[in-house]
């Protein structure tokens, strides 16, 4: 029996923590709570078959922000977690959290933002509105994308697993070696770290590849890659990177468990191994990585900007060469993460060029965004005012960084809080703030109605406020020379700060508070929200063009494509919500289950792997491959929508949008 | 790795859809000879040790990249024709690419070892 | 597509035949599969680009055990190598059977691939267990690791591609050489020739460089 279950025993459960049996007994309670109102409402057979199955990509795309929105929660706990301790541990006292809970907590906080909530919360964009902007029907492979999505909520299964079976690797979120070797971490904490990143990180691969050809192949006729949206510029951008870079952390991660799993010396400090080949590609990868989070919200800021503005987006083909330049660039750049190492200064003077070049196309971007508001008549509705705080906090936050870009500067600042301050600084202030600018923006797109503005306004304020209270002071200590990843610091003068910081941390949870609130306020009004026109905004690019929620075929008819911003032509012309005299049969494809199987396999296979249970593995991993190739046998993919219902659907849709 | 599944709007039945270049058996009997006389020769020259190794690492190197290049050409019939573009403009992205990883580790590692790792350097 | 066109039941409105399309326009479904299924090989290129990169920066941490020199076999690699080498030209042929509709001598081609394969395979696996025997195996150096992960992932690849090759074999037996099985071959294709160019690098950078 102990052979069966690998290294798993009753033991693995964390019976003596307090805290996690607390926080997995309230997420199974959030989970039967989530199951009872499903039953409820009656709703487990919609689920499946609607959307669990879905090849839709606006389904799919609903579901990777659901699952980022979770996982915004969780990664926030974690936060919250960490800035009491600093608080409650700078006058001496140990706090709350023992130090091998606080190495985990910082862990996961670091893995589930970046992997569990940002990659989501961007592909998730992505999905729900590229196609509709290039005028397609559908993204190049509609099957993979469902799979691509079950293999990232896998991944963010076994982190979540982790917590109340076994643990979670206390390495920090890049697990450097040696400290990740099984020599420094025995435990089955950096197997679920590894694991849960690569079952994941295969979901995002093959979205990228979908979502590129896509681009390529699937626009509208007349949408030359100049008059494609820049949202959608900069969703290919996103995914050359995607495509380019997770290779290397695939390659990079499966040597670290080959060295973990199998006794090899890649990273190990005996036999010949060497930990700073790991530093060097985990960041070769991690580089592109945070531009694969920003240059989607760049696109999301450029369209809400114009949109609100009421203008044309100034310096188009700027912004598309800027963001070009900045999908390169990205590439170039990935040793200002160690200048510390010791490459020596020719090496670090290189890199600490490259890195203060990216200012400038991201400079030229930021004028772009002014212009665009400059003499337009600007709405201040909730996605424009994330837009105006990311602009003000990202130009703070890329200064703290090319301060850091200077090779000598960066030996003082170098894993200190100011480090954390900055790009926490870029992270909230770019990502962040572009996804909440995402989906203020596009929600009544993907579900009919519209957010509930004043609340979306507190929501944005206490970001804000709570946003500058968290991390100004951290600059200010890691001035003073603290140092990240703390679980105590005995020094008064820095208790200050850190209570402001945690101070800080409660208003973000205000935020937090304001927009679960403000989504169960428009569930609940959404009578009175509701949107029949499907374009809200008096938008300019083709997602407007169509009803909202759109139906699963997208466009009745495939739009051709003249200018930019082509929906705005349309109206322009007269020529939008003219019903077509006659529909033709769309092609589309049938929902499928076997995403949601294999990638519930692909999970199991992890979970086999992590605890050594070496028959699940085996099993798992034939199971997942057989179903894939019997999938490829199935030839009943596809069905056609008859003429007849898209005149009815349509019919319904122009009626109203005449009113 | 499974196959991708088909697009939406299966294509019209004619012969080879526009991805298919037109592969003669000409082709690949060319691509195949020379890959032959590319593969021998850096292995007769490194077997027979006729040339010290400062100058047959510069032969091999170059004459692998040149068969990767008739791979690329007669195998994979990469060319600059239109229904090739993207193709080969992935192809040439993954180029650059590659080219940095590769080429920048390497010179950052050597570097580092030079630097923190001094008398463990390996004498090559 | 015999269905027609009916027309729409509500009040007749202009048209507007220059803003949406009336002939449908036709993706060519198999160069968006083809198209996408060589972004995918661009980007397992970068993988093995990772994993050459650590091959060549761990290639003298041999820590006291073999070095290349010691333990390759020139002779027994040139073997590898024509074997994978024949097997590119053999799917080539498979191949233009393929466009020529001949589906008897695509599957006779696709078998002889498989048998190179299949030998490719079982010469690399007796050169690791031979290595693994004599105490040189994955565990002992940095540069071991380095090499039994770089070729065995090349390895792993053309197992792969081998059952696939089984796969679309059944598939064509199945449905003949209907336009998804030619774009299935096409990648496939790609797949089995991306891996030949990937061998070379191995040979080049490993075996050869390592010997001279």
């Amino acid at each position: 029996m102990g052979d069966m279950l690998g290294k798993l025993t009753l033991d693995a459960v964390p019976m003596h923590q307090p805290i996690i049996m607390g926080a997995v007994a309230f997420m199974i309670l959030c989970g039967l709570g989530v199951a009872a109102l499903i039953t409820h409402l009656g709703f487990w057979r919609t689920l499946w078959s609607d959307w669990i199955t879905s090849v839709d990509h606006k389904k799919i795309g609903i579901m990777y922000i659901m699952l980022a929105m979770v996982m915004l929660l969780r990664g926030f706990s974690d936060a919250i977690m960490m800035r009491m301790q600093q608080a409650l541990a700078s006058t001496g006292g140990p706090g709350y959290l023992p130090p091998e809970h606080f190495d985990q907590v910082f862990t996961a906080h670091g893995v589930i933002m970046i992997f569990f909530m940002a990659m989501p919360f961007i592909v998730g964009l992505m999905n729900i509105v590229m196609p509709l902007q290039i005028g397609a029907r559908d993204v190049a492979f509609p099957y993979l994308n469902n799979l691509s999505f079950w293999l990232t909520a896998a991944g963010a299964l076994l982190v979540n697993i982790s917590l109340g079976i076994g643990e979670f690797a206390k390495t920090g979120w890049l697990a450097y070696p040696p400290l990740s070797e099984i020599a420094y971490s025995p435990g089955v904490g950096v197997d679920y770290y590894i694991w849960a990143l690569q079952i994941a990180g295969v979901g995002t691969l093959l979205s990228g590849v979908n979502m590129i050809t896509t681009i390529l192949k699937m626009r509208a006729p007349g949408m030359t890659l100049m008059r494609m949206p820049i949202f959608s510029w900069t969703a290919l951008c996103a995914n050359m990177l995607i495509v380019a870079a997770f290779p290397i952390l695939t390659a990079t991660l499966a040597m670290l468990s080959l060295d973990r799993y199998l006794g090899m010396h890649f990273f190990t400090n005996d036999a010949g191994g060497n930990p700073m080949m790991y530093v060097n590609l985990i960041w070769a990868w991690g580089h592109p990585e945070v531009y694969i989070l920003i240059l989607p919200c760049f696109g999301v800021f450029s369209e809400v900007i114009s949109t609100f503005s009421s203008k044309q987006l100034f310096g188009y083909t700027s912004m598309v060469y800027a963001t070009v330049c900045i999908t390169v660039l990205s590439f170039l750049v990935w040793l200002h993460h160690f200048f510390t190492m010791g490459t020596g200064a020719d090496v670090n003077a290189f890199f600490g060029i490259t890195t203060m070049i990216i200012a400038i196309p991201t400079g030229a971007k930021i004028f772009n965004w002014l212009f665009t508001m400059y003499r337009g008549r600007v709405r201040f509705t909730t996605p424009v005012l994330w837009t105006i705080g990311f602009m003000i906090t990202f130009v703070i936050g890329g200064m703290t960084g090319v301060l850091m870009a200077v090779p000598p500067a960066d030996f003082v600042l170098h894993n200190s809080l100011f480090l954390i301050a900055h790009f926490h600084n870029v992270i909230i202030g770019g990502v962040v703030f572009g996804c909440m600018a995402g989906v203020n923006y596009w929600f009544p797109k993907a579900f009919g109605f519209t957010l509930d503005e004043r609340l979306g306004k507190i929501s944005f304020w206490c970001w804000l406020v709570g946003f500058y209270l968290a991390f100004m002071p951290l600059y200010a200590l890691g001035l003073m020379g603290m140092t990240r990843r703390l679980d105590h610091v005995n020094n008064p003068v820095w208790h200050v700060y850190l209570v402001v910081a945690m101070v800080g941390a409660v208003i973000i949870m205000c935020g937090i508070a304001a927009q679960i609130a403000q989504i169960t306020v428009s569930i609940w009004n959404r009578a009175a929200l509701r949107d029949l026109t499907g374009d809200p905004w008096n938008g300019r690019t083709l997602e407007w063009a169509v009803a909202s929620p759109p139906p699963a075929y997208n466009f009745a008819r495939t739009p051709i494509v003249t200018t930019r911003d082509a929906y705005w032509e349309m109206k322009r012309r007269g020529l939008a919500h003219n019903p077509l005299p006659a529909y033709r049969p769309i092609h589309m494809p049938r929902n499928t289950a076997t995403g949601v199987i294999v990638s519930a396999f692909a999970a199991a296979l992890g979970f086999g792997l992590i605890w050594h249970i070496w028959w699940l593995s085996i099993a798992s991993f034939v199971a997942a491959i057989g179903i894939a190739i019997t999938h490829s046998f199935n030839e009943d993919r596809d069905y056609y929508v008859t003429p007849d219902e898209i005149a009815e659907n349509e019919g319904k849709y122009h009626l109203a949008s005449q009113v | 790795m499974h196959e991708p599944r088909g697009p939406l709007i299966p294509s019209p039945a004619h012969g080879p859809s526009e991805a298919t270049p037109h592969a003669t058996v000409r082709s690949y009997v060319t691509g195949f000879v020379l890959s032959v006389v590319l593969t021998a020769i850096p292995f007769v020259l490194v077997m027979s040790g006729l040339a010290p190794a400062a100058t047959t690492v510069p032969i091999c190197v170059a004459l692998g990249v040149a068969q990767i290049v008739v791979h690329l050409v007669y195998f994979l019939h990469m060319n600059t024709s239109s229904s090739q573009t993207w193709n080969t403009a992935a192809f040439v992205f993954t180029f650059v690419i590659v080219a940095i990883l590769v080429g920048g580790s390497l010179w950052v590692m050597y570097h580092m070892d030079m630097n923190m790792m001094p008398g463990m350097m390996p004498m090559e | 597509m015999n269905i027609q066109a009916r027309p729409l039941p509500v009040a007749t409105a202009p048209l507007a035949p220059e803003v949406f399309e009336v002939e449908e326009e036709h993706h060519d479904a198999g160069a968006i599969t083809t198209l996408g299924f060589w972004i995918y090989l661009m980007s397992d290129c970068i993988l093995f680009a990772s994993l050459f990169a650590s091959f060549v920066v761990l290639r003298g941490a041999t820590a006291g055990g073999p070095s290349g020199r010691e333990i390759f076999n020139l002779p027994y690699v040139a073997v590898e190598t024509s074997c994978l080498l024949v097997s590119s030209f053999t799917y080539g042929m498979a191949m233009i059977s393929a466009e020529s509709g001949k589906r008897a001598w695509v599957l006779r081609w696709l078998g002889l691939t498989l048998a190179l394969g299949l030998a490719f395979m079982g010469l690399e696996l007796h050169e690791f267990a031979k290595l693994i025997s004599e105490g040189s195996g994955p565990d002992r150096s940095g540069f071991l690791s380095a090499f039994f992960t770089l070729v065995g992932t090349h390895g792993l690849h053309v197992t792969s591609g081998m059952v696939w090759m089984l796969v679309l074999m059944a598939h064509v037996l199945r449905n003949g050489l209907t336009e998804a099985n030619r774009t299935r071959l096409m990648c496939l294709s790609l797949f089995w020739h991306f891996l030949d160019i990937v061998w070379i690098g191995v040979f080049t950078v490993v075996y050869l460089m390592g010997v001279a």
